[in-house]
């Protein structure tokens, strides 16, 4: 499904480039969360657990702030600009 | 102290409040207002109903016992949220555009429509979902009773049937009141919106409180925190990662999150939004679990449970509303779970396990012709949440309401994960099979059971102390704590890793080694390239399902006026006035969705493969209609065949018959020309012989009539001979006499034979090229020579008439040509001059029947050699080629 329909335009404008850009983003920062998230695991010692709780929350809140960036860029309804990437098929939705 | 009465004033008051409010949003739903109810922002808030009472009183109590281990419960959820365009993006597009109804009806359709992998998922869901609700009415139990007086010590069974029979009434009264096609729900997801509300502002209250009122700030809550007990905790490496990905996993799999997560999705879109704010609302509802946790270890009495730190704290702190409001956040947080899990499992139920048994018992007739499947449906719901409340309080009753509070929900979560391999692969592997996921399926729920939820209700209660330590039977690498020996893990990461990795590992070896059948293979395809996809799979076939009668079924199902609508719609799409579509396969597609949104996908699809005469088109349908087909075409192969041969027999019999009518045309012509050649003469001698009988005829006449008597009397002999002998010939009845001579002394012969006929005829012959041996019927031979001297003495109209005989080798044959200089024969008769009694003029003058060249020709046939007509010769002309014997004999 990665493969591009033959129609495609190979380059994409700078719109739509930035909007895959930021897909590939929001692919990414789970995986950023996970490791952060995480890292305490490595942490020798104990005694430590108000630092930690700053840690983990202060990780948390930026989790928060990018992932509500990206979803602005995201959330935008624009399904011309990626065909693998459209809304739901719902011709038959009658549900809103 | 309020007192029970006020609080259970409180509460009913609350209710009531909840009941007005889903109430309202139904009614205006109803009348298409769902802008406000459908937001993203109602959305994000549906989705606490992750947070149950669980969170809200076990997380305070789980972060006292061991420190920050209630955050993995949170994050994991936080980082699904946030991967959101991984995996819940594609889910919720699936889940829309399939128009799945619960997780079950997903997994059954994703793998060819199973309605068995249905019923197993659903199975599971109910096992795995009863312990949680369980939880939520004991905590709803424990948190009453904290309110009670020592003194009159309230009946906790009583408390938590009220509160169980309280919330089947909500769920059915919202829940069931229509049958929507989209599963939605409007009045009770704005119910549980305003519940996350209460209860997020309830948490938030206290833990403000706590920090402010009681700790002294937030840098002195830090100080307490560092010098509390927790301060010593240091996070065990396999639980943090275990209980991450294991909220991650049920985040996704619990039926009650797919519910709110996919099921009352209205807009993709609002993912997006929630992707942000549900952490948000997490991380909100975690910020003050520690420093509650903390300040209630330091100013509870020892033996205080911490599960309920968030009630007990602000009561001892004589704060009485702070602490209603936070019974009522407790509250809200275990109805909005119990809420919602009812429906979802109510759904899944009633889809999955009582639809099918009710179509069966039905048999073959179905839905279409008995009863209300609508009612039934909608009853088999009601039932299923009646139901499934009452098992929530049977496990409550039986557990006894002992074990801490996030034990059981770790338990439920482990239970639900199972189902995540198979999920994951039904989105993203096409091949991925029915059989991997069954396999999968089993194999993590019973190493689930037996390691983590047998367990889980204590030693001795259903695994005996000696099978905990020994194993089953003494099996010791069948401990359900130590499997294949692993000893020293903690029992929840052991079990989540065996489980999940032999489950993961089942579904794998299960999908490469079977082979999907179409349906599974189509539907994968559907699911994996959602988006890039057209219409799903098509299975059921057209067949003799008529518009009207798909529109009462429909009716039944989906309710009269938005089966008419549904109906009329797509009868506009095909540019169709009026309620009745053409039933093309997209147009069936489309209703099996909308079906499926009411009854789930396999039943959906039994139905109309039901209505269009077809159950479902399986391999073995496929092949039973590939033998058919084959065997149809054998047998009208084998009807070509005969119809050929009964063609081919017929041309033959039409030939014979062409035949035997001409035979017969011949038969009489011959009869006809015979009787006359016969006559003619016997006319001539009866006249004469009568002349003959009268008196006074003189000598000399006498003489001249006994003659022509005579002569008559010898052509009526002549024919007989000739007619007697070409009978003869045409009868094969001839017997050659074979001997051996030259050709000179055959043609000799002729001419000596046909004495005084040859008077004025001159023959010229070379009597040197005569010198051909030949070995025939020498007789014959002579014969055909005599027949052909005697034409040319008959026909020749020549002034002085003569014929020559030249003897050659044509073609390594010998040949005679007899060439007379008469006139010739006219072309249009030279086909017929072979035939019986075909004569050239009138034959009387010739004095022959026609039958000299017939019998020439029958006797050349005989003898293996031919006599032709030889056109170009200035007069008739005809070749005799002699036989190949003599031919090879000459050399």
């Amino acid at each position: 499904m990665t493969e591009r329909p033959p129609m495609q335009p190979l380059f994409l404008a700078r719109d739509s480039y930035r909007r895959r850009r930021m897909a590939d983003a929001a692919r990414v920062l789970p995986i950023v969360g996970m490791v952060l998230v995480f890292l305490p695991l490595a942490w020798s010692g104990s005694g430590r657990t108000a630092t930690t709780t700053i840690y983990l929350f202060a990780v948390w809140a930026v989790l928060i702030l990018l992932s509500a960036v990206l979803a602005r860029t995201l959330g935008r309804s624009d399904p011309g600009s990626d065909p693998t990437e459209r809304p739901a098929q719902d011709g038959t939705d009658a549900g809103s | 102290m309020p007192g029970l009465n006020g609080l259970i004033a409180v509460a009913l008051l609350y209710v009531a409040f909840l009941f007005a409010v889903a109430f309202w949003a139904d009614r205006g739903a109803r009348a298409g207002r769902v802008r406000w109810s459908r937001s993203a922002l109602i959305y994000t808030l549906s989705l606490s109903i992750y947070c149950t009472a669980w969170t809200f009183y076990g997380a305070v109590g789980s972060a006292a016992r061991s420190g920050l281990e209630f955050v993995p419960i949170y994050l994991g959820p936080t980082l699904v949220m946030v991967g959101w365009w991984w995996v819940l993006r594609k889910l919720v597009q699936v889940g829309r555009s399939m128009r799945v109804t619960s997780i079950a009806d997903l997994v059954s359709a994703r793998f060819g429509k199973s309605r068995a992998l249905a019923a197993l998922v659903t199975v599971l869901a109910v096992l795995g979902t009863t312990p949680y609700i369980a939880l939520q009415l004991q905590s709803v139990t424990l948190s009453t009773e904290v309110f009670a007086d020592a003194a009159d010590p309230t009946d906790l069974n009583a408390t938590a049937l009220w509160v169980a029979v309280g919330l089947a009434v909500f769920t059915i009264l919202f829940g069931t009141r229509t049958l929507d096609s989209s599963e939605r729900h409007h009045g009770i997801v704005m119910a549980i919106a305003i519940e996350a509300v209460v209860k997020l502002a309830a948490l938030l209250a206290v833990g403000i409180f706590v920090v402010w009122g009681l700790s002294g700030g937030v840098g002195a809550t830090l100080d307490r925190i560092d010098a509390s007990p927790l301060s010593d905790w240091s996070p065990s490496g396999g639980r943090w990662v275990a209980l991450t990905m294991l909220a991650a996993a049920a985040f996704l799999t619990l039926p009650r999150m797919f519910q709110v997560l996919v099921v009352e999705n209205t807009d993709e879109r609002h993912l997006a939004t929630a992707s942000w704010a549900f952490p948000l609302y997490l991380l909100a509802m975690s910020l003050f679990v520690l420093p509650i946790a903390v300040i209630g270890l330091e100013r509870m009495p020892a033996g205080a449970n911490p599960d309920l730190f968030v009630l007990t704290l602000p009561l001892s702190e004589g704060r009485e509303g702070l602490a209603i409001f936070a019974y009522l956040g407790g509250f809200s947080s275990a109805t909005s779970m119990v809420i919602v899990a009812a429906i979802a499992l109510a759904t899944m139920v009633s889809n999955h396990i009582v639809l099918p048994i009710w179509l069966a018992r039905q048999g073959g007739q179905g839905a279409m012709v008995s009863g209300d499947v609508r009612e039934v449906l909608l009853n088999a719901r009601r039932l299923s949440i009646i139901g499934v409340l009452a098992l929530g309080y049977l496990y409550f009753r039986l557990s006894g309401g002992g074990a801490a509070l996030a034990a059981i929900g770790i338990v439920s979560f482990a239970g639900m994960a199972q189902v995540l391999p198979t999920l994951l692969g039904a989105l993203f592997w096409r091949a991925a099979t029915r059989v991997g996921a069954a396999a999968g399926l089993m194999s993590g729920f019973v190493i689930w059971a037996w390691t983590l939820f047998l367990p889980s209700f204590g030693d001795g209660t259903v695994l005996s102390p000696s099978v905990m330590a020994e194993g089953p039977f003494g099996i010791g690498w069948l401990r359900p704590e130590a499997l294949f020996g692993i000893e020293g893990l903690d029992p929840l990461v052991h079990s989540v890793f065996w489980s999940l990795f032999l489950n993961a590992l089942a579904f794998f070896i299960g999908s490469i080694l079977s082979f999907p059948r179409p349906l599974e293979r189509a539907q994968g395809v559907a699911f994996v390239t959602i988006g890039a996809q057209g219409p799903g799979a098509r299975g059921t076939a057209p067949g003799a399902a008529a518009a009207e009668d798909l529109l009462v079924m429909s009716q039944r199902l989906l309710g009269p006026v938005e089966a008419q609508t549904f109906f009329q719609r797509a009868a506009e799409a095909q540019g169709k006035a009026g309620y009745l579509p053409d039933v093309t396969p997209a147009f069936l597609d489309t209703l099996e969705r909308e079906l499926a949104g009411s009854v789930g996908a396999a039943t959906a699809h039994a139905m109309l493969g039901q209505f269009a005469g077809q159950q479902g088109v399986s391999v073995e349908d496929l092949m039973a209609v590939a033998d058919e087909a084959a065997q149809i075409m054998e047998y009208s192969a084998r009807l070509e065949a005969k119809s050929v041969e009964q063609e081919r027999t017929a041309r033959a019999l039409r030939e014979a018959n062409a035949k035997l009518t001409a035979l017969s045309v011949q038969k009489d012509a011959f009869l006809s020309q015979i009787s006359h050649e016969l006559r003619t003469p016997m006319t001539s001698i009866r006249s004469f012989s009568e002349l003959l009988r009268e008196e006074g005829i003189s000598g000399e006449d006498r003489v001249r009539f006994a003659g022509i008597i005579h002569d008559e009397a010898q052509r009526l002999t002549r024919l007989l001979d000739d007619l007697l002998d070409l009978s003869v010939l045409e009868n094969g009845q001839v017997t050659l006499n074979i001997a051996e001579g030259t050709l000179g002394a055959v043609i000799d012969r002729a001419v000596a034979a046909s004495g005084r006929v040859l008077d004025r005829l001159k023959i010229r012959r070379v009597p040197a090229d005569e010198a051909v041996p030949v070995r025939t019927d020498l007789d014959r031979l002579a014969q055909v020579f005599i027949n052909l001297l005697s034409n040319a003495a008959k026909y020749c109209d020549a002034e002085a008439p003569e014929v020559e005989i030249r003897v050659r080798t044509v073609a390594g044959r010998t040949v005679v040509d007899v060439v007379d200089n008469g006139s010739g024969i006219p072309p249009e008769s030279q086909g017929m001059i072979f035939e019986k009694f075909s004569r050239l003029e009138d034959a009387q003058k010739a004095g022959g029947a026609g039958l000299g060249l017939a019998i020439c020709r029958e006797v050349m046939m005989r003898l293996g050699g031919a006599i032709a007509f030889l056109p170009g010769q200035g007069g008739a002309a005809f070749r005799v080629t002699l036989p190949e014997s003599e031919a090879l004999a000459a050399e």
